[in-house]
């Protein structure tokens, strides 16, 4: 007889888009598996197809609420290699750093600030009442006003290159449509000398938070991985370009200096019929010892240094306090998401301060091409974007890895690490819901383009046993 | 607040700062009902009302939200009546299910938290059909709804002539919302 039980978990709070975590036991009542099960509509690469080349880097903004720039500043790069484009004029490239540099920067302080502070602050186990945005807005209101304005200023970087907050235009085939004018450089660059104090101090935050708990982080949803990202071609940071690089939980290079249109030569999507979601892995590797994580913890663990001094300083403290090795906590995803955050805003300033972005040649056209890949490291990891465009200029296909694919599996062990620890029996506490939450939020995913409109988003817990039957049930109304 | 008619003016007062927050994914179908009533709106240019549209309500509208005397949510609606529903709208003690996207009522309570601002507020959801999918055209039921609430919303904003509530010449074109109090 089946006696295993499944402890179903849907959707998680906090997490955008639809998420559902069963947790399945053996006979004897122990945690067998862990999975987050992923509702993602596959449907934007259908949305894609047809449609004139030049319109995908507006388009694709469509698919996300979260991270827009980062779709249209991939779809901008690959496009570029459509219309022939291996490198765009200076102040072109410059501009798009910048506005890539804002999205980190708000989406970021957005997600340290009012997402993960309740639990940093306030504990894992505190009331969900106050353990919120209006809990932190209460007790910590000059931290609340902190995030508001750091996403503020992020997103009057975007605006001011991109033309608008939300869905701008800015980049186009081949380069942008605008630069910066005298006063928007001086309206933004006057703000530098406040963010920066902010941006250092939530470092000082995380860090202190980090190691202050140095223990617990390295037992909670902890594990060794694979880490991929982008960096440049002698190993340093960088968000907006680069080749890609793997190392392994030691640190040693897996993959090295591997351009990113050969992606498909290095990475497989496997599909699992209980998600949604693909699941990236290294080739090389295979399926079982292949993931890899991305995102803020990958691109510390595969880049050899930052270019920007108080981040390379703070980088330096960082790879210190994790052993010499890639970071191996969940945790420490927070650490790196500052150190990131204040990197974008030296970045910011180091482009405000360069005359290029005032420039005025803004866009290339070179040689017609039918197939191109753009990469970039979006807030939450690499994101791929490929297309492959007929001669009568409309997209034939197209294929998308987003960050939180890549992240599928590190997800679904950090889940699988915390039930072990936390679930009791079939029960679903408000403790183990709240480790669940805790470790998934680490990677800060965006499961779903969802739609939002009024009237969705419950939150439904349920007991399921070996026939199906729900045995326990919970719900958090809005 | 209680809203009377759709010909009554919901302006206290014809120099009272109104904001008009609409959001919503203009490439999700229905989803985009909030985005185009703003589009709408705008053009309109009614004085003294401010019009904004954005993906996802996020913390930063609080402080965009403390500086109006009295807002407008706009969204679409999957659940609620048709063409719309205006009601009034408090503070929400605690937030929803994804702080990627706050409720309204919770970034009138940030509002509220942050920066003591105690704006009056209405939520105006139109009520849409179609929402699986990719796209950026309305269902023909939802552009009928845009239509009424449009129609209505432009009325109720018309500034009053006096200072005192008035329900003088705001015409509608709509059918009568459903309304709660």
């Amino acid at each position: 007889m089946n006696t295993t039980k499944r402890v179903v978990i849907e959707p998680l709070t906090r997490v955008e888009g639809h998420g559902k975590v069963t947790i399945k036991l053996d006979p004897a009542g122990e945690v067998e598996s862990a999975r987050l099960h992923v509702v993602e509509f596959r449907g934007f690469e259908r949305f894609i197809q047809g449609r004139p080349y030049w319109e995908i880097p507006v388009a694709v903004q469509r698919l996300c609420g979260i991270c827009p720039v980062s779709h249209h500043l991939a779809a901008a790069k690959a496009m570029d290699g459509i219309v022939g484009v291996d490198q765009v004029t200076p102040t072109a490239e410059k501009i798009r750093r910048l506005m890539h540099y804002g999205q980190i920067f708000q989406s970021h302080s957005l997600h340290f600030f009012h997402l993960s502070s309740p639990d940093l602050l306030f504990g894992f186990d505190s009331d969900p009442a106050r353990r919120n945005v209006l809990g932190v807005a209460g007790a910590y209101p000059e931290l609340a006003r902190q995030g508001i304005l750091m996403r503020k200023f992020g997103q009057e970087v975007i605006r001011a290159t991109a033309g608008k907050k939300v869905h701008g235009t800015g980049a186009i085939p081949g380069g942008v449509n605008r630069s910066l004018a005298t006063a928007e450089r001086q309206e933004l660059a006057a703000e530098i000398p406040q963010q920066k104090e902010w941006a250092r101090a939530a470092v000082g935050i995380a860090r202190d938070y980090t190691l202050d708990n140095l223990g617990f982080a390295a037992e909670f949803a902890a594990f060794p991985s694979n880490h991929l990202g982008l960096v440049r071609r002698d190993g340093t940071f960088d968000l907006y370009d680069g080749v890609l690089r793997a190392v392994s939980s030691a640190g040693e290079k897996i993959l090295d200096d591997v351009e990113v249109d050969r992606y498909a030569d290095v990475l497989i999507e496997e599909v699992k019929p209980w998600s949604y979601m693909k699941f990236p892995f290294l080739r090389e590797l295979g399926p079982e010892t292949g993931w890899y994580r991305v995102g803020p913890l990958a691109r510390l663990a595969v880049c050899d240094r930052i270019g920007t001094p108080e981040a390379e300083a703070a980088r330096v403290e960082f790879v210190e306090a994790m052993g010499g090795v890639p970071g191996t906590m969940s945790l420490a995803y927070h650490w790196a998401r500052m150190i990131e955050t204040l990197s974008a805003l030296e970045e910011i300033e180091r482009l405000l301060d360069d005359p290029d972005i005032e420039g005025d040649e803004l866009v290339l056209q070179g040689e017609r091409r039918n197939e191109a890949v753009g990469v970039i490291e979006a807030p939450r990891g690499t994101l791929f974007h490929h297309y492959v465009v007929a001669d009568d200029d409309t997209v034939m296909q197209a294929n998308l890895i987003v960050s939180t694919t890549s992240n599928n599996e590190p997800m679904n062990r950090a889940v699988e690490s915390v039930a072990r620890k936390y679930l009791s029996g079939t029960e679903i506490t408000e403790g183990l819901l709240n480790h669940v939450e805790v470790a998934i939020r680490a990677y800060d995913p965006c499961l779903s383009c969802a739609t939002h409109a009024l009237g969705k988003m419950p939150l439904v817990m349920e007991v399921h046993d070996a026939e199906g039957r729900i045995v326990g049930e919970g719900r958090r109304s809005a | 607040m209680k809203i009377e008619t759709p010909q009554q003016s919901i302006r206290h007062a014809a120099d009272e700062r109104v904001l008009v927050l609409c959001w919503g994914n203009p490439g999700r179908l229905d989803d985009g009902l909030g985005p185009c009533l703003a589009d709408r709106l705008r053009a309109l240019a009614i004085p003294g009302v401010t019009v904004d549209s954005t993906y996802q309500l996020q913390v930063e509208h609080a402080d965009l939200v403390a500086q109006a005397d009295l807002v407008v949510f706009v969204d679409a609606s999957m659940t609620g009546p048709s063409p719309f529903l205006v009601q009034p709208l408090a503070p929400l003690g605690r937030p929803a299910f994804s702080t990627h996207a706050l409720e309204p009522g919770t970034v009138l309570a940030l509002a509220n938290e942050l920066y003591d601002a105690h704006p009056r507020a209405l939520l105006l959801g139109v009520r849409g059909y179609s929402f699986d999918g990719f796209g950026e055209k309305l269902s023909e039921r939802a552009e009928h709804n845009l239509e009424a609430a449009g129609a209505w919303l432009a009325a109720a904003l018309t500034p009053p002539t006096g200072n005192a509530t008035s329900s003088q010449g705001h015409p509608t074109a709509g059918p009568t919302p459903a309304h709660t109090t």
